[in-house]
């Protein structure tokens, strides 16, 4: 069984249904891309899988590692190696970086039963996590996403996944609104944690991300369904064409 | 329902080598009737062996408070008070708990969520014969001589004021009243007139105290919990710190507090008082709980002298407080720190007052309320500029966090400015802790609960940064236990 299996996935939000099932198999070590034009329901099953309120599933089942991830708090969630990158990620006024991934890290590993990280211990593996991530340490002194610019923001979110080293990361949109640099940066910190016990959910509006981080099978998400699957191809044909024909095709 | 339950005073619970109260042991058989008159307020002062000066200043607080009625501006409710039901003076003893198994387990279960070793969980309880466990764990002998050695040396004085009015009886008289008067309002004439302990501090010219003053280690601290008066001095050039309040609850079977504070500060010197409250807050249906009507005032009657409240208040069922800066020293500076947490049916109503009277006189308020459960909090804070104040000028920051859709946010500022040339700036938010902020805290694996307990010390920030490191740290866990059960 695949790592994550999703069958017949429907989702509403304040009545109105987003998702009209979705169906995607994603096996461990395997990295696929999600595509779609805007409004198509990305975050919607993003926030669908990370638990999040509101998100409301009226149909389908999701399982992970063979559990049913829907019947999961988000926090469990996170505990058995989901992590979600958020497309806009969110300001904590106040709270210290360092101090909030400490916290994060030791309650995932109070979850498992593995033993708390001290502060030492902690520190000397984040400021290494950054260096492989070209960051600057003063990230870990400044409060979480406040002031951060757009790319600051979507960067802290890949320090985040380095220090918590999911089995599934899931990634919202984090090249939007990137340079290629700072591309280039969020690339390798997927691909530093590539292997058999690291699998993810590559979502993105552009090809240009996939040039970096080479998926093994992209999905097209349109209308909240998946329309078309097919292999890395699938997203060069789609930069040339567009979404529009091929939205048309699946709805003839 | 009478609003006062019994008194108990156990003078000199914990006991020190060298600490002499004559009548400790009478004071045990001794009661004074239930009640506030004049033959109480004597009984008081003769018990305590105090001078004449002391007594008719008491009978003077008295008459105006015979005078006065409750204030009723307050955003509280509490059933009448009847204060002829108290026991002003050494109270009937309930008996105390033989062992643990016999203390409140809710209130055994905050010690353990704190930390707080079993031997002194007991003495914090009142469990009998546990002075010596207290002795054990703070090493309270030693302790307390090793530091008051390091204070006398640095001709620093610091002692139960009662301990003050005789030894230092000329000092008492200068100041004591002489920044919250004996008539000043409803509660602090009825501490002026019975009031039995509290602490004195007097740092002389130029020195600074060498190490961070503590009730927590003040020998008696344990019994002066209902009428409590402090009073701090700090001359010409002298600074000094004092941490009032301890983290850990204490079993207390007063329901009205009524403390006076009053601090004054020389030319160019230097006062910081940080509180941590937590007297019993009732239960969640909103039982019990102490009243808590306090007076906190400082005077910087020094030209460049700095008076700053840090307080975190979480504790009490009502708290009534207003720690207030006189700025009467030209450049005098004053500071409010608040972060006051209400929880189930608790009530605050607190806040500063600023009082500008000198020239280039500066002061800064920030103020944290946090909402839980039906709980209600008010920030009330006056700025006023008097004429003289010229280029006076205040940054107010007035922040309010609710947590759920049962409580209320109150900010009612005062400002009034009689000089053209002061500056005032006030600043206000409310905000309901947002779902996207909790989302994202849980979608990286921590609770609900610990969250909320980030989200809140997250907003708190500016204020416990100003509390020493070791009280900051208690005062943290003491906000995530006061929000316990306030979300899911
Ligand atoms: N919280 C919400 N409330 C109401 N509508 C929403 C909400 N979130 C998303 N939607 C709607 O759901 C649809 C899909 O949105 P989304 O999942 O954000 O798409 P994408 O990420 O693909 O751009 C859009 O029509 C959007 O307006
Ligand atoms: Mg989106």
């Amino acid at each position: 069984m695949a790592l994550l299996e999703i069958r017949g996935l429907a989702a509403e939000v304040e009545g109105k249904p987003i998702l009209r099932g979705v169906d995607l198999s994603l096996p461990e070590g395997e990295v696929h891309a999600i595509m779609g034009p805007n409004g198509s329901g990305k975050s919607t099953l993003a926030y669908v899988l990370a638990g999040r309120e509101g998100y409301h599933v009226s149909a389908g089942s999701v399982r992970f590692d063979g559990e049913d991830l829907l019947a999961m708090d988000p926090e469990a969630r996170a505990a058995a190696g989901l992590f979600l990158a958020f497309q806009y990620p969110v300001e904590l006024p106040g709270v210290g970086n360092a101090n909030f991934l400490r916290t994060a890290l030791n309650a995932v590993r109070r979850a498992r039963a593995e033993p708390e990280i001290d502060a030492m211990k902690f520190l000397k593996e984040a400021r290494a996590a950054l260096k492989r991530l070209s960051m600057s340490e003063e990230m870990l002194k400044r409060n979480v996403n406040v002031g951060f610019s757009g790319g600051e923001k979507k960067r802290n979110e890949i320090f985040q996944m380095a220090l918590l080293r999911p089995r599934l990361a899931i990634l919202d949109e984090t090249d939007s609104g990137l340079d290629i640099d700072a591309l280039k940066i969020v690339a390798n910190g997927v691909n530093a944690l590539r292997g058999e016990k690291f699998s993810a959910l590559v979502i993105t509006h552009y090809q240009r991300l996939l040039d970096h981080i080479v998926p093994d099978k992209v999905h097209v998400l349109s209308e909240g369904r998946i329309v078309r699957s097919g292999g890395p191809e699938l997203a060069l044909s789609l930069e040339e064409s567009g979404y529009a024909g091929l939205v048309a095709e699946a709805a003839a | 329902m009478s609003a006062v339950a019994e008194t108990i005073e156990t003078v000199s619970a914990v006991t020190e080598g060298g600490y002499k109260w004559g009548f400790e042991t009478e004071i045990e058989t001794e009661l004074a009737p239930k009640g506030l008159s004049e033959e109480t307020i004597r009984l008081i002062s003769a018990r305590k062996n105090e001078p004449e000066w002391l007594l008719a200043w008491r009978l003077k607080a008295f008459a105006a408070w015979q005078s006065m009625t409750e204030p009723g501006w307050a955003r509280v409710t509490h059933p009448a008070i009847d204060y002829q039901a108290i026991h002003y003076y050494a109270a009937p003893k309930k008996p105390a708990p033989r062992n643990l198994s016999e203390v409140d387990p809710e209130l055994l279960r905050t010690y353990e969520k704190l930390g707080i070793p079993l031997s002194e969980q007991a003495a914090l309880a009142g469990v009998e014969g546990s002075r010596v466990a207290v002795d054990a764990v703070f090493d309270s002998v030693s302790v307390a001589t090793t530091f008051r050695k390091t204070l006398a040396r640095a001709g620093v004085i610091f002692c139960p004021i009662s301990e003050a009015v005789r030894e230092h009886p000329e000092l008492v008289r200068r100041y004591l009243g002489s920044v919250v008067p004996p008539g000043d309002n409803f509660f602090a004439a009825l501490n002026s007139a019975v009031f039995t302990d509290g602490s004195f501090v007097f740092v002389p010219k130029g020195v600074r105290c060498p190490m961070e003053l503590s009730t927590y280690f003040r020998i008696n601290a344990r019994s002066t919990g209902q009428f409590e008066r402090t009073l701090i001095i700090a001359e010409d050039g002298a600074y000094v710190s004092y941490l009032e309040g301890c983290t850990a609850p204490m079993r207390d079977e007063n329901q009205l507090h009524a403390a006076v504070v009053e601090l004054v500060a020389l030319n160019e010197a230097e006062i910081k008082y940080s509180t941590v409250q937590n007297w019993y807050p009732g239960d969640a249906e909103g039982r019990g709980g102490i009243f808590n009507f306090v007076t906190k005032r400082g005077a910087c009657r020094g030209r460049k002298s700095k008076i700053s409240w840090t307080q975190v208040e979480t504790g009490s069922a009502i708290t009534w407080k207003y720690p207030s800066c006189i700025l009467q020293g030209a450049e005098s500076v004053g500071a409010f720190y608040s972060v006051a947490l209400t929880n189930n049916f608790q009530q605050a109503d607190t806040g500063t007052k600023m009082l500008h009277l000198g020239p280039d006189t500066k002061s800064t308020i920030v103020s944290k309320g946090i909402s839980a459960g039906r709980s209600n909090n008010t920030y009330r804070g006056l700025v006023r500029i008097m004429p003289r104040a010229a280029r006076a000028r205040n940054f107010t920051q007035c922040d309010s966090l609710l947590i759920g859709d049962r409580c209320g946010a109150h900010t009612v500022p005062y400002i009034e400015s009689r000089n053209a040339t002061a500056r005032i700036e006030h600043e206000a938010t409310t905000s309901k802790i947002a779902e996207d902020q909790l989302f994202y805290c849980r979608s990286r694996g921590l609770s609900e609960e610990d969250s909320v307990n980030l989200i809140v010390n997250g907003f708190c920030r500016e204020v416990l940064k100003e509390l020493p490191m070791e009280f900051a740290v208690e005062a943290q866990k003491l906000l995530a236990l006061s929000l316990e059960g306030s979300v899911g």
